[in-house]
This record gives structure tokens, C-alpha cells and sequence, in this order.
């Protein structure tokens, strides 16, 4: 795909508002992006999209790609006598974030402010503390609770509303976790037909607890799969040398172990020597640190290989995250060539 | 007791994900007295006993991994820092040797700590392989490395690194050569991955879909020092399970174990660990529910590079499982 396309879907897909547990404007985005690429697509019990892309019959194989299209955000829980919104967080949220943010409330995206009181109200120590969320609310101009109630009901996601542009040789822009995974898995589907059937999921609920992919893993039953993210990229100069965790610029992330699963080891050396092969930039992430949809894919049935390849980004589950499209790049085609170069008999031999 | 190939088995490499070296010999060892072997998806090893037809499906559960580190970066001066593979503690690192799958040792020690506080946190820890700067590290950022102690025999004492759980391998390799006529289907599982959360046998149970599961596992014992209070002593006969953190024994496989203790004439504990669980609590869960329970070798030190058991239990426990399954 080019490079300006591919921008232009991470960029449309970083805008569209789906946090956890309520995907549909990313399964309604994703459809005319699919259309005409795969052969079938359907919507499961818990939202997951899966689509079939045929391959070209040369293979048996059964190959599972996924990217997750759900986000950190938020949910209204209660209301104020003064029409504010009490909310609280949907997957990992940092609360030192959230002050005086811009943001989108419910389904008609009405704009809302995290407020806090203003800096001549606050003494100099209040103003060096994080405020925890339930101490925050949202203002959505409401006059008063019943108003409140009536425009942001229990229950309504509230989201960052960041848009995304280019900065520099960077993009920046929200939910780039995993925003990032999913345009490389529309990039991919977009491609021509891989020797078998590839089945690509789009999953939800990842950010509170790999749930879609569970199910997801369950009813696609592959023999192996690949998951695609946007991860942790803290390359910014640190005191102390025990880091990174990835680096931008320097290509996949390959996941050796995290607190969700232990990669495959011959599907992790498969594809860093045809990385190494091909002259495609990679990198490890730092192990122990965090979890993806692989976890909950290697365990269903009998069990299944798997490969986490992710985009580095930085200040992810933050409002605003930036990445480097040459690493976008580089993951679709080393994900690309690891599918393209496996075999039924590799997977025999391990 | 086979020294010989106890000693092969703990010496062996297989932190948890890594197990494939542990798998080839355990192979070796199995391949001909199975029916059949087959390695799965996450490398779990089933070695199967055909039976008459008459019995039932049993799994018989011990864990190929042991703990082990894992490097998270190289840092200028070459010194590396490590996150742990399943249950490391910091005070157990300090001056241990860890040897890697290229041979590479090193050693875990302190950096200076301005708290004072008893136990270091494992960030505080590194791991010198005796480089002068980072080109000339041998080893990079996810190569895994187990720690690096012999096994030693001592009167009826066995202390190792890796006896969790590679002296429930010993047992089920010396088992399935004694239950070659039993009427059961047994499966013989070296499952994956337990010390990480119990992932190789929940994946295995699966594709068995056994009547009966039975891990074969070690616990802790309450006959140490200031120990907490724990029934459990080494040298008192294998330990059936009534209850772990993990799961509840099913009463029938309790008694089944309990019942063959006594046919085979053999002494027993029963077992309630308050913290820690087995494989059978993953296959416990597995599909419909599978009847689980385990068999326990009381062992000393547990997660540390010296584990102590006692090499009496080891004989009664396999007395116990040929009773069990005759
Ligand atoms: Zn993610
Ligand atoms: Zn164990």
C-alpha cells in the first residue's frame, strides 16, 4: 500500500472514538476500508470483525492475524447537582493526564473539559499533586443534572478528542494502540492472497482484558497466529541506563516474553531471520513488560504459536501518541513475509 | 534411585518457554515403553500408554520448565538487567550463577542501594557476565538463562536446582516403565510453561479430554525453622492433595491415591498448601471439568536455586501412582 494511503487510514482510524466494550464506530470504519479485499466478514457475539481472506489453495494452513480496535477512555458513572459528569476509566488510563482536557462524549461526540479549579484557587502544593480521576469531572456546558443525565446518560464512553496530523517525520494522534495494528492488518488484507487462508480479526475489548481475542482464538482455531500492536516506545533521554523498552525508528517490536505469554521460539527465530534476510529493521521489547491478544490466542483449544509484532509508539494511552510510518511500514512487510514464507512442515519440525 | 539420570534432568536447560532440551531427553528416555509421542503446539510432551479398553483416560501431569531470568537490556558498561521467568525472589539471586542456552554464565548481584530495606527489588539486580563493555556481551536483550546448581546426594537427601518439577519428570519416566500392563489409557504429559501460569497443560488437557488428571508436582513443607505451620515433612511419604490456592482435589482422585497408598503399603501425608497450585488446576477447568488432584514431593527451599527432597518419598510416590493405576 502507499505510503500516503497507509497515513491516511492510520490517521481516519486514530479519530474514530471506540473504547472498550463499544467498537461499533470502528467496525462501521473498517467495513468500506475491507470492502471488496476479503471474501467473507462477519460480527461475532462480542463484536470481534472477522473476516476470511481465501489463499491460494497452495497451503493447508490456518492463519490468524489480529489487531485490536478498542481504547483507553472513559465512562460516565454519575452525575453532579451542577450537570458535570463523574467518570471512570476504561483499561489503562494515567489520571496526570487528564486535567484540562479536550474531550468526546457519547455516540454524538458532544465536546466536553476535564475541569479543575483554577491555578489562583490552588495552593502551590495542590498544584504538584496528581488529582486522582474520581476527583475530576467532565464539563459538558450541562445547567444541571437532569440536563446531564439527559445528554450523557450512565454509561456513556467519553473518549480523548485528539485528531490526528503529521508532525515532523512523525504522526501524531490518539489510540495509536492499537490503531497502528489495525492499519497494518487492513494493509495487509489489502494485499494479494497468501498461500492459505488467512482469517484477519479485528478484536475488542483487549484493553480490559484480552477478551475478544479469547473467543475470537476459540472460533477461528488456527494452527498459527500474529498479533499486531502499537507498544510502549520510551526512547527519550532517562537517568538511568535500564531501558528502552522500544525505540522508534528501529522497526517491529518482536515480543520474546511478557506477563501474557512466551513468544513461540521457533516462530520468533523464523521471523528475525527472514528480517535479517530481507535487511527489515527489528527490535525486542524489553520482556516482563505488559500483554497482548496474544496471550489469551496462545492458550485456546490445543494451543496456538504465536508472535506479537508491534509498532513503537511513544506515550501511548496518553491523549496524543506519535509514531513513525517507516516502522508501520516495516512491520506490514516483515508480518508479510513471515506469513508468505510459512510452512505446514515448519510447524511439524517444532 | 537413578542417579544418572536425575542428574541429567535437573542439569538440564528448560526455563519455562524453553523447554526443548528437557523435552529430547525426557524423548529419549520415554520412547520405548510409549505407544506413542507426540510434541503439540506449545511443546508439551505426551507420551501415551495404550490400554485394554476396559479403563479409563488418565493424565498424568509433570512440569518439563523450571524458573529462570530473562534479559531486559544491556547496559554501556555491560552489565544486564533481567525480569524473571515464573516465581524469582531477589534475595535468592544475589550470588547466584546463571548460566545461559550458549553455555554463557553469570552472576547476580546488588547494585548499591540507598534504602535499607531487608529484601532489593529485582530492578536493583543485575547480572555480570564478566564483560568490559556492551560489544562484548555475548548474550542479548531476551535471552533466557537458568540458575546454575549440581545435584547432590546426601544419606537419603536429594538437593538440586530444578526439582521443581524435574523430579515429577523422574517419576513418570520411571512410572510408565511399571504400569506397562495397566488397563488404562494413560498419558504421560511433560507439560510447558507451568511456572508462567499453568499454560502448557491447560492447552494439552485440552486436546486429551482425559476422564482423570493427576499432577505430579512438589510442595512446600513445615519442618524448617520458624517454618509456617505446613503437615507436611520431608521424608513422611509423597503428599496427596486436599487443596491448594488453585483448586480443590476432586474427593474421588484424593481417595483413589489414598486408597492405592495403602495397597501399595506406602506412608502418606495429605496436603493443604495455602499459597501456590499445580497443572491440575488448569486442567481441573478444562473443557466440561476434568476430576483432578495431585501427588506431591514434600520439598524443601522451593524456587530457590537449592531445592531439597528426599529420595524415600521419590520411591513411594512411584509405588504409590503403580498402585494407583494398576
Ligand atoms: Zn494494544
Ligand atoms: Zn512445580
Amino acid at each position: 500500500m502507499k505510503h500516503e494511503r497507509l497515513v491516511d487510514i492510520l490517521q481516519s482510524l486514530s479519530n474514530v472514538m471506540s473504547t472498550s466494550g463499544d467498537e461499533s464506530e470502528m467496525r462501521r470504519a473498517l467495513r468500506p476500508l475491507l470492502a471488496g479485499q476479503v471474501d467473507e466478514l462477519r460480527v461475532d457475539s462480542l463484536g470481534n470483525l472477522i473476516t476470511l481472506k481465501k489463499g491460494t489453495g497452495e497451503s493447508q494452513l490456518r492463519v490468524l492475524v489480529t489487531a485490536h480496535i478498542d481504547e483507553v477512555g472513559m465512562m460516565v458513572v454519575d452525575h453532579t447537582p451542577d450537570g458535570a459528569l463523574k467518570v471512570q476509566a476504561v483499561g489503562g488510563i494515567d489520571d496526570r493526564l487528564l486535567p484540562g482536557l479536550n474531550v468526546c462524549v457519547g455516540k454524538e461526540q458532544l465536546p466536553g473539559v476535564i475541569g479543575i479549579k483554577a491555578i489562583h484557587h490552588s495552593s502551590s502544593r495542590e498544584r504538584l499533586k496528581a488529582i486522582p480521576l474520581k476527583e475530576l469531572s467532565v464539563d459538558i456546558g450541562a445547567e444541571n443534572r437532569k440536563e446531564a443525565q439527559r445528554l450523557a446518560p450512565v454509561g456513556t464512553r467519553v473518549t480523548f478528542s485528539t485528531q490526528a496530523h503529521p508532525l515532523g517525520e512523525l504522526i501524531a494522534g490518539k489510540a495509536f494502540d492499537d490503531r497502528a495494528g489495525c492499519t497494518a492488518l487492513v494493509a495487509l488484507l489489502h494485499e494479494e492472497p497468501f498461500p492459505f487462508d488467512l482469517y484477519g480479526v479485528f478484536t475488542v475489548q483487549e484493553e480490559v482484558g484480552l477478551r475478544g481475542a479469547r473467543v475470537a482464538g476459540y472460533a477461528v482455531a488456527p494452527a498459527v497466529a500474529f498479533v499486531l500492536e502499537g507498544t510502549i516506545a520510551d526512547d527519550l533521554p532517562k537517568k538511568e541506563d535500564v531501558g528502552p523498552t522500544s525505540q522508534i525508528g528501529q522497526g517491529p517490536v518482536l515480543t520474546v516474553m511478557d506477563r501474557s505469554y512466551i513468544s513461540a521460539p521457533w516462530l520468533l527465530r523464523y521471523t528475525v531471520q527472514l528480517a535479517e534476510k530481507l535487511g527489515i529493521p527489528y527490535q525486542f521489547k524489553q520482556p516482563g513488560i505488559g500483554g497482548t491478544d496474544a496471550g489469551a490466542i496462545h492458550l485456546t483449544r490445543g494451543g496456538v504459536p504465536s508472535l506479537t509484532l508491534a509498532v513503537p509508539c511513544r506515550y501511548i494511552h496518553g491523549p496524543i501518541s506519535l509514531l513513525k510510518p517507516a516502522d508501520l511500514e516495516a512491520t506490514i512487510t516483515l508480518t508479510s513475509a513471515a506469513l508468505r514464507h510459512l510452512t505446514a512442515e515448519q510447524l511439524a519440525n517444532n | 534411585m537413578n542417579l544418572g539420570l536425575l542428574t541429567q534432568l535437573t542439569q538440564a536447560f528448560g526455563p519455562s518457554g524453553y523447554e526443548d532440551k528437557v523435552r529430547a531427553l525426557i524423548q529419549e528416555h520415554v520412547a520405548p515403553w510409549a505407544d506413542e509421542l507426540r510434541t503439540d503446539p506449545l511443546g508439551n510432551l505426551i507420551a501415551y500408554h495404550r490400554g485394554n479398553g476396559k479403563g479409563q483416560k488418565i493424565v498424568l501431569a509433570a512440569h518439563m520448565d523450571e524458573i529462570g531470568v530473562m534479559v531486559s537490556h544491556v547496559d554501556k558498561e555491560g552489565y544486564l538487567r533481567f525480569t524473571r521467568i515464573g516465581g524469582v525472589y531477589p534475595l535468592h539471586c544475589i550470588g547466584s550463577r546463571v548460566r545461559f542456552a550458549d553455555g554463557t554464565h553469570g552472576v547476580i548481584y546488588l547494585e548499591h542501594r540507598e534504602d535499607t530495606s531487608p529484601s532489593p527489588k529485582l530492578t536493583q539486580l543485575y547480572i555480570d557476565v564478566g564483560a568490559t563493555n556492551k560489544d562484548d556481551v555475548p548474550v542479548s536483550v531476551g535471552a533466557p538463562a537458568v540458575f546454575v546448581r549440581p545435584l547432590v546426594q546426601q544419606g537419603e537427601r536429594l538437593i538440586s536446582k530444578a526439582l521443581d518439577d524435574r523430579i515429577g519428570c523422574y517419576i513418570l519416566i520411571e512410572l510408565l516403565q511399571q504400569v506397562q500392563d495397566s488397563p488404562h489409557d494413560l498419558y504421560f504429559l511433560f507439560s510447558t510453561q507451568e511456572e508462567v501460569g499453568l499454560r502448557g497443560a491447560r492447552t494439552a488437557a485440552f486436546s486429551i479430554n482425559p476422564d482423570m488428571a493427576i499432577a505430579v508436582d512438589v510442595t512446600i513443607t513445615g519442618d524448617t525453622p520458624k517454618a509456617l505451620p505446613m503437615a507436611v515433612t520431608l521424608g513422611d511419604g509423597p503428599a496427596i492433595k486436599v487443596q491448594d490456592s488453585g483448586m480443590i482435589a476432586h474427593p474421588k482422585v484424593r481417595q483413589l491415591l489414598v486408597d492405592a497408598a495403602r495397597k501399595a503399603k506406602v506412608p502418606y501425608q495429605l496436603e493443604v498448601l495455602r499459597g501456590g497450585t499445580t497443572d491440575a488446576a488448569a486442567m481441573q477447568l478444562t473443557r466440561a471439568g476434568i476430576p483432578s488432584g495431585a501427588l506431591s514431593i514434600p520439598c524443601r527451599y522451593i524456587h530457590s536455586p537449592s531445592e531439597m527432597v528426599d529420595s524415600e518419598d521419590v520411591a513411594n510416590a512411584i509405588k504409590l501412582l503403580a498402585a494407583a493405576l494398576a
